[in-house]
């Protein structure tokens, strides 16, 4: 059976191209991204946001939409924190206050995760223009 | 034999309800650590109301050019955008012949003021709101705590059957995006977009910090606004003393907003 060579380059080139992807990208895991911090939010809450930072990094959508139901539906617009600290519970206007550099915050982190929030449609992404 | 296949799967079972259990119960526990013990409250100095209403003082205005300035003031504050073309036009407050604002109570022959008077008209926040009967996500609805009638604009499928239930045609549709149409952004209020419905908030934003809605501070005091529940307020004793008219009001919805003619 002279076929069986053929057969064997065949799949040999089959499984190679089927495992393109794989290892293409070998060794190249896009690195985590890095966030940088405007001089107001390292100083406006002693360096700390709004809640602890490993609950920010998992939870901040939760907590955003915790806040637009207390805002809008309940009519309850301040937000008191488990040290005790109050904000005012406003996504461009307390979040954007702090991190105002959108770009190089909430962007970059969301472009990395690959998450478009269509919040930016209709809330003001750059309230007050500052890097 | 017999007796020990049972014995097998009967422990079989209990470790199986035991394997599957723990993660869900670590789940539990890990939710409650993860929702540790926050606040919600209303500003000390918010304006607070069972049912907020207006009384519109009409004698005060004479032509569009008085109510300019105040239509001007809500739609700057609420970033509504000015869109030429009618069929696409967004508004909250707006200027409304009498015969159009009241139909069933223009008279064959009326008197010449109320005949060429401009009338504001906006959304009722009707105490029988038929908009938010309609609403398949509750995306409008009327806010317990104060009566006002509000769109949650996060939920707004921009289905439109708000906009056929209102009888006062107080709502707009945003046929397109509406940025490019917003002269002078208020950026502490956010915008609109694309495919939702908006109308008058009566400005819960401002109340929530303790001023008055916009209208009502551009009016010159012909606007006057307070809890409709509260027989000491301004707008009851406004009431009690004017002879006042309602927008269509045979309909029952029950209209928040009152006329002086
Ligand atoms: C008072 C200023 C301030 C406000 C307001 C604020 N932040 Fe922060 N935020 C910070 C600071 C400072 C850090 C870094 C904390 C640290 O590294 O310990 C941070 C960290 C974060 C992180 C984690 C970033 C990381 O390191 O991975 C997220 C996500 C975040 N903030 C989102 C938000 C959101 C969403 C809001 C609005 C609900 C908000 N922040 C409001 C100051 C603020
Ligand atoms: C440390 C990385 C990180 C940073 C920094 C970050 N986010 Fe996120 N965000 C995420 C991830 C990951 C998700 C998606 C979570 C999911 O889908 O479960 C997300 C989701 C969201 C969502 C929900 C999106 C949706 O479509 O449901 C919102 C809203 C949001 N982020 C707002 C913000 C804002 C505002 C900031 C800046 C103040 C910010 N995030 C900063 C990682 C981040
Ligand atoms: C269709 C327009 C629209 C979209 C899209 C939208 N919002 Fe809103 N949002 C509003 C409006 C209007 C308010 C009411 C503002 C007020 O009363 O001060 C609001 C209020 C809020 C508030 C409380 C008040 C404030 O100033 O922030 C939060 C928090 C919020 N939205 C979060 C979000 C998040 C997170 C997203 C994206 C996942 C989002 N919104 C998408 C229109 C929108």
């Amino acid at each position: 059976m002279s076929d069986k060579k053929l057969i064997i380059a065949g799949v040999v080139i089959f499984v190679a191209l089927i495992a393109f992807p794989f290892w293409f990208n070998m060794g190249k895991a896009a690195p985590a991204p890095e966030l940088k911090l405007t001089e107001h939010a390292k100083t406006a809450n002693d360096g700390k946001c709004v809640m602890p930072v490993d609950y920010m990094k998992a939870e901040h959508m939760q907590l955003l939409d915790v806040w637009r139901h207390s805002v809008v539906r309940n009519a309850e617009r301040t937000f008191v924190n488990t040290s005790g600290k109050e904000f005012n519970m406003s996504l461009s206007n307390t979040c954007l206050d702090c991190h105002s550099n959108k770009a190089d915050f909430c962007d970059r982190c969301h472009n990395y995760a690959s998450v478009r929030p269509y919040c930016w449609d209709c809330h003001i992404d750059n309230p007050k223009e500052t890097e | 034999m017999e007796d020990s296949r049972r014995r097998f799967l009967m422990l079989a079972g209990i470790s199986a309800v035991g394997l599957t259990a723990k993660p869900v119960l670590d789940a539990f526990a890990a939710e409650q650590k993860q929702h540790p013990t926050i606040g919600l409250k209303k500003a000390k100095d918010a304006l607070t109301a069972k049912q907020w209403g207006m009384v519109i003082d009409t004698r005060n205005f004479h032509s569009a050019d008085d109510l300019e300035p105040i239509i001007e003031a809500c739609h700057k504050t609420h970033n509504v955008p000015s869109i030429e073309n009618e069929h696409h036009e967004v508004k909250w407050i707006w200027e409304e012949h009498f015969h159009n604002a009241f139909p069933g109570l223009a008279q064959k022959y009326q008197d010449e003021r109320t005949e060429h008077a401009p009338f504001l008209a906006l959304c009722n926040h009707c105490e029988n709101p038929p908009c938010c009967r309609v609403c398949p996500t509750k995306a409008t609805f009327k806010r317990e705590s104060d009566g006002i009638v509000l769109m949650d604009f996060h939920r707004c499928i921009g289905c439109r059957f708000c906009m056929a239930a209102c009888p006062y045609g107080s709502r707009s549709f945003n046929f397109r995006d509406p940025r490019p149409f917003i002269e002078e952004t208020n950026k502490s209020f956010p915008t609109r977009m694309k495919g939702v419905v908006e109308k008058c908030n009566f400005c819960a934003e401002r109340l929530a910090v303790g001023k008055l809605p916009a209208c009502a501070e551009a009016s010159d005091g012909a606007i006057v606004f307070g809890d409709l529940y509260d027989p000491a307020s301004e707008v009851r004793e406004l009431l009690r003393t004017n002879y006042t008219i309602r927008r269509k009001q045979g309909l029952g919805t029950e209209p928040a907003v009152y006329y002086i003619v």
